[in-house]
């Protein structure tokens, strides 16, 4: 219930007073509602929880996070294996 | 798919796991709230890669093994009623209350329906004026604002035929319990990440402050987790308390005004019993004296209840660290996820139902 899955707004309408939109996992499409992300346009990535998206994803954090950990496991490559027994 | 294959790159989470290898010196307990989370270490194996020296114990996150068996037992009585149309997760209708689920009300003819969202359940109370259409509102931060949107939306359609059986827990006043109990073992915690979605982390630094705790609010993919238990490990090792964001593509320090908002106009704090743990106080949310209409428990009158749980269950332990699957006797013998004992068997947020399905 909670691990909510990312997926990309592909199409925006109004529906009974609420914005609602289709939301593309990867193939599978579902309607979602979009009456907490009200900024929310076609192409932004979101958050989906029993049908209604919690956030807009932010690119720029995302390639930030991926660049740091890669940073991370680019030292370790160049460091080598670790030597204490932990 | 963007913002998940490059989060199961198994490159880079080994590449993290070996940083937190290199950090770690001394034995850590963790412990990752959400239930979501649970499932997402065993399935992809991160117990088993990370250093020995840290432990990782599984918290009280998981909606249905906390929905109290009294409301449970409600909801059975509620839902065997012949005008009632009753809706709910699909998680729910295999937990077990106090003598049979809801798949056996279902089975022995009452309209027990699976929804995906709460706004399908109020279609269905639309088309369906003369039947009463109930909600098995359950869940923590996540599912709330979806579950008072219903409310918002019967209202404004001047529904008078829906209401919402309300299970609602929050996550701060848990890990308040968890941190103040004599017992406690956790030294460090993995924040849920989609409930810090929808309240942010504000709530969050003055509680690490308090118990001495270092927190990190964390993603449910591999890489996430991997990364969230470094940050946390890393804190642990420099002898630093803080909370720390490692899931910012999706969490932000004061998360979503408009679904807060919504939350706090239908819903107020409550003291809510958790099963097997017991009353945390001011731990829950029901609905406001405004929406009274749209409460279940004040619509129908289902009297006194008698509860009773499996003498053989440990879920209680299990679900605020005390105890893992294991340690069950009943555990893959008596208690399966066909035939639950306790809730944490059954969702696919427990973790009994993590061990049981990949083999722990």
């Amino acid at each position: 219930m909670c691990l909510g899955v990312p997926g990309k707004i592909v199409e925006m309408y109004e529906q009974g007073g609420l914005q609602m939109c289709k939301v593309d996992f990867g193939g599978v499409v579902r309607e979602t509602c979009l009456a907490y992300v009200p900024e929310a346009k076609v192409g932004d990535y979101c958050i989906v929880h029993v049908g209604f998206a919690l956030n807009l994803l932010s690119e720029e954090d995302a390639k930030e996070t991926l660049d740091l950990l890669k940073q991370i496991t680019d030292i370790e490559a160049e460091l080598g294996p670790n030597p204490s027994p932990a | 798919m963007k913002y998940v294959t490059e989060y199961r790159d198994a490159t880079l989470v080994r590449g993290v796991v070996d940083e937190i290898r290199r950090v770690v010196t001394r034995p850590w307990v963790l412990m990752e709230i959400c239930g979501g989370q649970t499932h997402s270490i065993v399935r992809y194996g991160l117990d088993q890669i990370l250093p020995p020296l840290i432990e990782l114990v599984h918290g009280p996150g998981c909606p249905v093994c906390v929905t109290p068996l009294e409301l449970i037992d409600k909801a059975l009585l509620i839902a065997s009623q012949p005008d009632v149309i009753f809706c709910s997760y699909g998680d729910m209708l295999r937990v077990p209350g106090s003598d049979r689920d809801l798949f056996s009300v279902k089975a022995a003819g009452g309209q027990v329906r699976v929804v995906y969202s709460p706004l399908d359940a109020v279609e269905i109370a639309r088309q369906n004026p003369d039947k009463q259409v109930v909600f098995f509102a359950i869940g923590f931060e996540t599912t709330a604002p979806p579950n008072v949107m219903s409310v918002l939306k019967a209202r404004a359609l001047g529904l008078k035929n829906y209401s919402i059986l309300v299970s609602h827990v929050r996550v701060p006043p848990a890990m308040h319990a968890i941190l103040g109990s004599p017992d406690c073992r956790v030294q460090g915690f993995l924040l849920a990440g989609h409930v810090c979605t929808v309240m942010g982390y504000h709530e969050y630094p003055s509680l690490a402050e308090k118990y001495r705790v270092p927190m990190a609010v964390t993603g449910f993919e591999p890489l996430d987790m991997a990364q969230g238990i470094l940050y946390t490990v890393r804190m642990l090792e420099e002898g630093r308390v803080a909370v720390e964001n490692a899931y910012p593509r999706s969490v932000s320090f004061e998360g979503n005004p408009a679904a807060q908002a919504a939350i706090h106009q239908v819903f107020e704090d409550c003291d809510r019993t958790w099963r097997g743990i017991g009353m945390i106080p001011m731990s829950g949310w029901r609905l406001r004296e405004e929406f009274a209409a749209f409460d279940a428990e004040k619509r129908f009158d289902v009297g006194a209840i008698q509860t009773k749980e499996s003498p053989l269950c440990i879920a209680g332990q299990i679900l605020v660290g005390m105890k893992k699957p294991h340690d069950c006797s009943a555990f893959g013998k008596e208690c399966t996820p066909e035939h639950p004992l306790g809730a944490t068997m059954v969702s696919s947020e427990g973790a009994c139902a993590a061990y049981y399905k990949y083999g722990r």
